[in-house]
């Protein structure tokens, strides 16, 4: 392979990188044996090369590091101080929290003041002295056997009237048919409303 | 090609004493962070000052870049070198700098293509090596920096990163946002420009024949 002065100046940077495979290596270095002005050229590129890959090449201001060491300070101590300031809050705010939550499983305990559900239904028709179940910890009463009491191993049995009072609600799945029963009937015509009306008068009458 | 690539190859890869601050700055001792960078903030200014060619502009890019460096340190990989990762970066930083200023640069509306043809050497006399204890004097340090100045923007830039910033030819254009073919089109030109407009002796002809204005520090 022979190349030309022209090809050799192409090639001339890849050649220095190490970026030309052997043949082309090969033949350029056959031409910078003959070609004074390719030698010239490949001498002067490395110089440069090398020159201005010195580390003295590269000048900074004056107190640039100073300048940038303390903008860093500035922003690890501003970085500190946010978070100091969100953990000074977050203490009590976390306190506060625990004992908000102590307070809310204290009277989740408490059977007297269970905590009131979003199931919460305003009518229904239940029958008051319905034998229901109420488990430790739960909002909900529920019918014995009912597959949704949680704490099976601690409930307690009561009429529906004192779940009610204790703030107990009916569970959704298995006191189904009474709660139906009441949104139906708000919806029902008068001539229809007489046929339930018994059963409406029963969680009313309380 | 053996002693160039002691050039050419990163005199500083991640030693254990750097790969241990680095751990321990994303471990949170972010007061460390300034130890860390500290081998590479020239670097770091020299990268974004050959974008922006003004000493603030570099210096305001430069700090911007590390303190964003500090609030990413988290996401740096062992698999790439950190002094890449710092100037990229930075340069970076300095090409949205450029992008949010562009009004008022003079340089913006600069031709991005690569130059069609083939660059032809000027000077075909004999080199004379210039030795690299001429960069202790003063003189001679700017009269290379004046030389770098007075080449476009586009070839500036990537002899700046790839030659003097050290990142290959890959990392370099992807810094750029360009592709590896233009990174070695216009590497090619930087450097036979340099060449021309520095040979013809260094101990006479330069100083005569200053074609820039003094002073001035391009990157």
């Amino acid at each position: 392979m022979v190349v030309t002065c022209e090809t050799v100046w192409k090639e001339i940077s890849n050649y220095i990188e190490g970026d030309v495979d052997a043949s082309l290596r090969a033949a350029m270095d056959e031409h910078f044996r003959k070609c004074q002005r390719c030698t010239s050229v490949l001498e002067g590129t490395r110089n440069v090369v090398q020159l201005y890959g010195d580390e003295r090449m590269i000048e900074v201001p004056v107190g640039f590091g100073r300048r940038l060491e303390r903008r860093l300070a500035q922003e690890v101590r501003v970085g500190r101080r946010t978070w100091s300031t969100w953990s000074a809050w977050l203490i009590p705010v976390a306190a506060l929290a625990l004992i908000a939550g102590g307070l809310r499983w204290a009277n989740s305990l408490s059977v007297a003041h269970p905590l009131q559900s979003e199931h919460a239904q305003a009518g229904h028709n239940i029958p008051p002295d319905l034998p229901v179940v109420v488990s430790v910890g739960a909002k909900e009463f529920h019918v014995a056997g009912c597959e949704f009491i949680h704490n099976k191993d601690k409930i307690r049995t009561l009429t529906a009237k004192e779940a009610i009072r204790e703030g107990y609600v009916p569970c959704v799945r298995c006191m189904r048919k009474y709660l139906q029963a009441a949104t139906v009937s708000q919806d029902l015509n008068e001539s229809e409303a007489d046929s339930r009306e018994g059963a409406e008068e029963r969680p009313r009458g309380e | 090609m053996a002693e160039l690539n002691v050039v050419l190859s990163n005199p500083e890869q991640g030693t254990t004493r750097e790969q241990e601050l680095i751990a321990k700055v994303q471990g949170g001792q972010t007061e460390l962070f300034y130890e860390l960078v500290r081998p590479y903030e020239r670097r770091v200014y020299a990268a974004a000052l050959a974008i922006l060619r003004n000493e603030t502009d570099a210096e305001d890019a430069a700090q911007e870049a590390m303190l964003k460096a500090l609030a990413n340190i988290r996401t740096f990989r062992a698999e790439s070198r950190f002094s890449t990762w710092l100037i990229q970066i930075s340069v970076n930083e300095a090409l949205m700098k450029r992008r949010r200023e562009r009004t008022r640069m003079t340089e913006a509306i600069e031709d991005n293509r690569d130059d069609e043809g083939e660059y032809t050497p000027r000077d075909f006399a004999d080199w004379r090596e210039i030795p690299s204890e001429a960069l202790e004097r003063k003189e001679v340090r700017q009269r290379l920096a004046d030389a770098l100045a007075s080449l476009d923007r586009k070839y500036r830039e990537v002899f700046v990163l790839r030659d003097m910033e050290q990142l290959n030819i890959q990392e370099t254009a992807e810094a750029l946002g360009i592709s590896v073919a233009s990174v070695k089109t216009r590497l090619l030109r930087a450097r036979l420009m340099l060449r021309d407009l520095l040979a013809g002796g260094w101990e006479q002809g330069w100083f005569s024949r200053l074609p820039f204005e003094k002073g001035t520090k391009p990157w």
